[in-house]
C-alpha cells in the first residue's frame, strides 16, 4: 500500500532560535536591526532592502533549511513605532524543527518590499492578501491583485486608520451601493402587472 | 500539417467557463475561472473573498475572550478545532496552563472534530466523484458526533466550548459512555465506507495519479495537514509542537508516497482510525480535577455570589443618591432602557417604570451614587429616597455582589491585560496548520490578530493541481485539498 | 334506398373491419401511453425508495401512505412552475428540444411487445402497437433521434455547462450506440429476425430458453451500453451534477424539464424491455422451469415480462447507489477500446458457431 503509518518522535528540536538569530547577524551584520524574544520565540528585525536575500539564505542553508513558510503577514504599528509597517515571516524547518520569525520594516511613505515568491511559491497568496489589506507592494510578485476584497475597493482595511465600520455610505464600494439601489427599484416593482 | 493550416484560417481560443461561486462542487463560494481546450484545463484562476467578514479586523476591537466565537465561523465544519487553536494560542500569550483534565477534554473534542471533519470531507469528496451512498453513510456517523457536541455544550456546529484556561464545563458521564460506544463501532463503519470506494475500480481510476504533487513542491507551496502528508512529508504539529495532551497519547501519522489524490484520501482514512484510537486512549486516561484554570483574572466571577443583585426574583430597585450624584451623565449613556434622565451637573433620576434592573448604571458610576434598595420594587421615588443608603453601608452580601458585578463588567468590557510581545502559535486542525499570530501592546485587546488559514493556502494551490487534467479532475482536486471557504475568506 | 345498393356487403364488411382495427390501435396507444406514463411516475418513486433504503434513509414518506402519491405531487409541482427561458437562448430550438427528446423515446414504446397475440372473435390482437419486422432497428433509430434532443437543447440554451453537457452526450451516445448495436447482432444471428416477437419466440424454442446464456458476452456489453445510452451513473457524463451542474438541461425549468425527465425514464424502461426481450426470454419462461413446475404456465406472460423489466430497472438503481462516476475520457475509452472489439469478437464467434451448426444440421 502506498500510504504507511509512521511514528514521528515528539522530542526532537533543532537549533536554539537565539543561535539562529546569531547566525543571521553573522551573515548579514548590517541588515539586522534588533533581536526580540518573547515566550521562547525569537524575532529578528531586519531592514527591508535585503529581506529576500536573508530569507533565501535561511531557506537554502543546509544547516538551517527553513523549508516551510508558516505565515507571511504585515502589522501596522501606526502610532507605536517610527517605521509604520512590518512584514512578518514565520519560518519553520520541518526537517530540523526549529522556528524563527523575521520582521522586515517597511516605511509608510514607500510601502515596497521584494517578493518572497521565488523562495517559497506559497508566499503568493499571502503577499496578495498583504497587498489587499495593508497596501504593501511586493515587487517581483507574479500577479499582485486584491484577493479578499473586491477589485475596485478603495482603502486598505487592516490599516489602523481604516474605521472598523468601513467607509461612509456615500463613499462605499460601488458594488454595494448598486445593490442597494437596485433592491430599492425592485421593491417598487408592480408584481400584479 | 492540416491542423496548422486550419489554425491559420480559423482563429481558435479556449472556452472560458466560470465555475462558481454558485456551483454544486465548489464547497461554498469558491469561484474558478477555467480556460478549457476541449475538456482539458489550460488555466485555472481561483477567486476567493465572497465570504470575507474581516475577522482579523474585528479581532482587534474585541478582547481576547470575546474573539473566541469568531473562530467558530471560520471553519464551521470543525469549529471545535479552531476554538482549541485559538485558546491554545491565547493561553501561551498569557502564559497560563489549563488544568490537566481540561487539556484531555480539549484533545478529545479536538479529535472528535477531526473525525467529523474528515467524515464530511469524505462524504463530499465521494459525492463529487459520484459515489452517492458514501455521503449518507458518513452523515450517519457525523450526526452521532454532532449529537455528542450538543450534549456537552448545547451547540452542534458553532460550539465555542473550549475557553481560555480550560473548557466551559465538565463533560457528563453519558457523554463519555456514548463516545466510548462510538469508538467501539467506528472502525467497522470505516470499513463500510472503504468497501464502497477503496478498491472500487472507478474510484481508483478517478484518483490514482490525479493531482500529483511532489514533497518538495508541496512544502514549498505551504501545504499542510493531510494534504501535505499525502506527498510524504512527515509534518504534523501534534508531533512537532505538541499542545494540550498530544504528548501523552500514542499515535502514528499516516504518510503517503506519491502525492496523488488517492494517497491523500488514504491518509485521511488512516487518520480517522488514529483519531479514534487517540480518543480511546484519552478516555481511559482521563484524570479527575477542575476543568478551568483557578485564577480570577481569567474567569468570570461565580454567579451565585452575584445573586443578591442579579436574580430576577429579588425585588430590588436602583436608586441614585442625590447628594453623591455629580451629574456626569455616564449612567445615562450606559442605560439600555433610557430610564435615566437629568440635566448636566444636576442629580439624575431613574424612572422606575422603565428600569430593567440591568445594573449598568451601578457599574459605570464613578462616584458611588447609584445604590440598591432591596425590596424596593414598585415603590415611589420618595419612599425609595427614605430607604436608600449609601453603597458602603449596604448589607455585606449585596456589597460583595456589587463589587463582583463591577469586576465582571470590567472583565467583559476590557478583558485581562496581556503581556507585550508577539507570538505565533500553530495547531493541527483537520485541514492543516491553523496559525494564530498575535501582536500584543499590553492592553486587553490584541493589537493585531492574524489567522493563518490552511484552506486559504490550499485554495491557492488549485491551479497547480488542475492544469493539464480534465474538467472532472478539477472537482476531484477541490475535494482532495479539503477547503472550507469560511476559513479561506475569514 | 337500400344501403346494399350503394356499398356492396363485402366493402361494408371491409369498412367495419378497418374501423375496428383503427379503434383497436387507438385503444392500444391509449393503454400503452397511460400505463407507460404511470410506470414512469412510479419508476421515479421506486428509484427514490430503493436508493433511499440502500442509503439508510426512507425516501419519500410524506405525500400519501409511504409517499405513494409523491410522483403526482412532483408532477403537479413541475407543471405549475415558472417556465424560464434564458434571454440569449435560441428560443424556437429551445422549445423544440425537449419535445424531440421525449417523443423519440416514447415512440419506442410502440414496438415493444408485451405478450403473444390472442384472438377475440376473429380479431387477432397482438399486444404491441406496431408489430413491425425491423423492431430492433427502429429502436436504434429512435435512440439516435433522442441525441438530437439532448444536443440541440445544450446548444440552444446558450450556456457553457449545457453546451459541454450536450457535446459530451452526443459523443457518448454515438459511441455506445455502436457497442449496443453490435452486442445485439449476436441475438439477431441466433434468432434470424429483427422482429421482437420473433426473437422471443426463438428464445422459447431454443435449448437454453433465453439468449442471456449463450450470448452472455453480448448481454454484458448490452447492459453496460444501455446504462451509458440512458446517461445514468456511472456514465452520467452529460448531466454530471458535480461538474456540469445539470448538463444539457441546466437551463430548463418547469414542464420542459419534466419532459426531459420523462424521456429519460421512458428510455430506461425501453432499455430494460429490450434486455428482457432480447436476452431474458421476454414473457416466456425457459422450458426447464415450466417442465419442473408446470402450473407456472397459468400465470399470464405479461407478469413475467414486467417482473423481468423491473429486475433490470432495479439493477439500474442499484449501480447508481453503488458506483462513482467515470471521467469523460475513461467513458470513451471503455466504449471504443473494450466494448466494441469484444462485441465484434462475439459476433464472429456467434456467426462461426451458427455456420458450423447449420453445416452439421443441428
Amino acid at each position: 500500500m502506498a500510504v504507511t503509518e509512521v511514528r514521528i518522535s515528539i522530542h526532537t528540536t533543532g537549533l536554539n532560535p537565539k543561535d539562529i538569530a546569531e547566525k543571521i547577524k553573522g551573515q548579514f551584520p548590517d541588515q539586522v536591526i534588533d533581536v526580540a524574544e518573547f515566550r521562547d520565540q525569537v524575532s529578528v528585525i531586519i531592514k527591508r532592502d535585503q529581506a529576500v536575500a536573508v530569507l533565501k539564505y535561511l531557506h537554502d542553508d543546509p544547516v538551517l533549511s527553513f523549508d516551510h513558510l508558516q505565515d507571511l503577514t504585515a502589522v501596522d504599528y501606526k502610532g507605536k513605532k517610527d517605521i509604520r509597517f512590518e512584514v512578518v515571516y514565520n519560518l519553520y524547518s520541518t526537517r530540523y524543527r526549529h522556528h524563527i520569525r523575521i520582521r522586515a520594516q517597511v516605511p509608510e511613505n514607500d510601502t515596497k518590499i521584494n517578493s518572497a515568491v521565488p523562495v517559497w511559491s506559497g508566499a503568493d497568496w499571502h503577499e496578495r492578501e498583504c497587498f489587499d489589506m495593508f497596501g504593501i507592494e511586493f515587487t517581483g510578485h507574479p500577479d499582485l491583485r486584491r484577493i479578499l476584497m473586491p477589485e475596485d475597493w478603495e482603502g486598505y482595511p487592516l490599516r489602523k486608520d481604516y474605521p472598523l465600520k468601513g467607509p461612509e455610505l456615500d463613499k462605499d464600494w460601488p458594488g454595494f451601493t448598486d445593490v442597494l439601489k437596485r433592491s430599492k427599484e425592485l421593491r417598487e416593482f408592480d408584481w400584479e402587472g | 500539417m492540416i491542423q496548422k493550416e486550419a489554425e491559420k484560417i480559423f482563429e481558435t481560443r479556449e472556452l472560458n467557463v466560470n465555475m462558481g461561486p454558485q456551483h454544486p462542487a465548489t464547497h461554498g463560494v469558491l469561484r474558478l475561472v477555467l480556460d478549457i481546450d476541449g475538456e482539458t484545463i489550460v488555466k485555472v484562476t481561483p477567486y476567493v473573498g465572497y465570504l470575507h467578514r474581516g475577522i482579523e479586523k474585528l479581532g482587534e476591537s474585541l478582547s481576547y475572550f470575546q474573539a473566541l466565537p469568531l473562530t467558530d465561523r471560520m471553519d464551521y465544519v470543525s469549529a471545535m478545532s479552531n476554538n482549541i487553536g485559538y485558546v491554545v494560542a491565547v493561553e501561551k500569550l498569557f502564559g497560563i496552563e489549563a488544568p490537566e483534565r481540561a487539556k484531555f477534554i480539549r484533545t478529545i473534542v479536538g479529535e472528535m472534530s477531526r473525525i467529523s471533519n474528515h467524515l464530511l470531507w469524505l462524504a463530499t469528496h465521494a459525492l463529487d466523484i459520484g459515489a452517492m451512498t458514501v455521503f449518507l453513510y458518513c452523515f450517519r456517523e457525523r450526526e452521532w458526533l454532532l449529537d455528542l457536541f450538543e450534549m456537552i455544550c448545547g451547540a452542534r456546529l458553532t460550539v465555542t466550548y473550549p475557553r481560555v484556561g480550560g473548557v466551559r464545563n465538565d463533560v457528563p458521564q453519558e457523554f463519555l459512555e456514548s463516545l466510548w460506544k462510538f469508538t467501539d463501532e467506528f472502525p467497522s463503519r470505516i470499513l463500510e465506507y472503504e468497501t464502497l470506494i477503496d478498491q472500487n475500480r472507478i474510484w481508483l481510476q478517478r484518483t490514482v495519479d490525479i493531482g500529483v504533487i511532489s514533497a518538495e513542491e508541496a512544502i514549498n507551496m505551504g501545504m499542510t495537514g493531510p494534504t501535505l502528508r499525502g506527498s510524504g512529508v512527515p509534518y504534523d504539529i501534534r508531533k512537532h509542537m505538541p499542545y494540550d495532551a498530544y504528548d501523552k497519547v500514542d499515535f502514528d501519522v499516516p504518510i503517503g508516497t506519491k502525492g496523488d489524490t488517492y494517497d491523500r484520501y488514504r491518509c485521511r482514512m488512516l487518520e480517522l482510525r488514529q483519531s479514534n484510537n487517540i480518543i480511546r486512549q484519552l478516555i481511559e486516561k482521563l484524570p479527575p480535577g477542575p476543568v478551568m484554570v483557578d485564577d480570577p483574572k481569567f474567569t468570570l466571577p461565580p454567579k451565585d455570589k452575584m445573586m443578591p443583585i442579579t436574580h430576577p426574583t429579588k425585588e430590588i430597585a436602583y436608586f441614585i443618591l442625590e447628594k453623591a450624584c455629580k451629574g456626569c451623565g455616564m449612567c445615562m449613556r450606559a442605560c439600555p432602557a433610557k430610564a435615566i434622565t437629568g440635566e448636566k451637573k444636576a442629580a439624575h433620576k431613574i424612572n422606575q417604570a422603565l428600569c430593567v434592573n440591568c445594573a449598568n448604571c451601578l457599574v459605570t458610576c464613578k462616584f458611588k451614587s447609584v445604590t440598591v434598595v432591596s425590596g424596593g420594587k414598585g415603590l415611589s421615588d420618595e419612599k425609595l429616597a427614605e430607604l436608600a443608603v449609601a453603597p458602603d453601608q449596604l448589607p455585606e452580601d449585596i456589597k460583595q455582589a456589587q463589587q463582583l458585578l463591577v469586576k465582571q463588567f470590567e472583565f467583559i468590557k476590557k478583558g485581562p491585560k496581556a503581556p507585550e510581545g508577539d507570538l505565533y502559535v500553530a495547531t493541527e486542525v483537520p485541514k492543516g496548520e491553523l496559525g494564530f499570530y498575535f501582536v500584543s501592546d499590553g492592553s486587553g485587546k490584541p493589537f493585531r490578530m492574524r489567522l493563518r488559514a490552511p484552506s486559504f493556502i490550499h485554495a491557492g494551490c488549485l491551479p497547480r493541481l488542475c492544469v493539464g487534467h480534465l474538467v472532472a479532475d478539477v472537482i476531484a482536486a477541490i475535494g482532495t485539498i479539503d477547503i472550507v471557504l469560511g476559513e479561506c475568506d475569514r | 334506398m337500400d344501403i346494399n345498393n350503394i356499398i356492396s356487403p363485402q366493402l361494408l364488411d371491409a369498412f367495419i373491419k378497418f374501423g375496428i382495427n383503427v379503434l383497436v390501435i387507438i385503444l392500444k396507444i391509449v393503454v400503452v401511453l397511460a400505463i407507460g406514463l404511470l410506470h414512469v411516475a412510479y419508476a421515479t418513486y421506486f428509484e427514490r425508495k430503493v436508493i433511499g433504503h440502500m442509503q439508510v434513509r426512507l425516501g419519500p414518506m410524506r405525500v400519501g401512505p409511504h409517499g405513494l402519491l409523491q410522483p403526482f405531487a412532483d408532477g403537479l409541482k413541475l407543471f405549475f412552475k415558472e417556465d424560464i427561458v434564458p434571454a440569449n437562448a435560441d428560443k424556437v430550438v429551445f422549445y423544440i428540444a425537449p419535445i424531440i427528446f421525449m417523443a423519440a423515446s416514447m415512440v419506442n414504446l410502440s414496438v415493444i411487445p408485451f405478450s403473444y397475440g390472442f384472438t377475440i372473435a376473429d380479431f387477432t390482437i397482438s399486444p404491441v402497437i406496431a408489430d413491425i419486422n425491423i423492431g430492433l432497428l427502429f429502436i436504434f433509430a429512435m435512440a439516435g433521434m433522442g441525441v438530437y434532443g439532448i444536443f440541440i437543447s445544450g446548444w440552444a440554451s446558450n450556456s457553457k455547462y449545457a453546451f459541454l453537457g450536450g457535446l459530451r452526450s452526443a459523443a457518448q451516445v454515438i459511441s455506445y450506440e455502436i457497442a449496443m448495436g453490435l452486442s445485439l447482432v449476436g441475438v439477431m444471428i441466433m434468432a434470424g429476425s429483427l422482429n421482437l416477437t420473433d426473437i422471443v419466440r426463438a428464445q422459447e424454442e431454443s435449448v437454453f430458453g433465453m439468449f442471456a446464456i449463450p450470448q452472455i458476452v453480448g448481454f454484458i456489453i448490452f447492459t453496460i451500453a444501455a446504462v451509458a445510452e440512458t446517461n445514468r451513473t456511472p456514465f452520467d457524463m452529460p448531466e454530471a451534477e458535480s461538474e456540469l451542474v445539470a448538463g444539457y438541461f441546466t437551463e430548463y425549468s418547469g414542464f420542459r424539464f419534466a419532459l426531459f425527465f420523462l424521456g429519460e425514464y421512458i428510455a430506461m424502461i425501453i432499455m430494460a424491455s429490450m434486455a428482457t426481450i432480447c436476452f431474458l426470454g421476454g414473457w416466456t419462461l425457459p422450458w426447464y422451469i415450466t417442465q419442473v413446475v408446470p402450473f407456472i404456465n397459468y400465470v399470464p406472460g405479461i407478469v413475467w415480462f414486467l417482473m423481468k423489466v423491473y429486475a433490470c430497472i432495479f439493477f439500474y438503481y442499484w449501480i447508481r447507489a453503488t458506483l462513482p462516476r467515470y471521467r469523460y475520457d475513461q467513458v470513451m475509452g471503455i466504449g471504443w477500446k473494450i466494448l466494441i472489439p469484444v462485441a465484434l469478437a462475439n459476433i464472429l464467434i456467434t456467426g462461426l458457431v451458427k455456420i458450423i451448426m447449420t453445416m452439421y444440421g443441428a
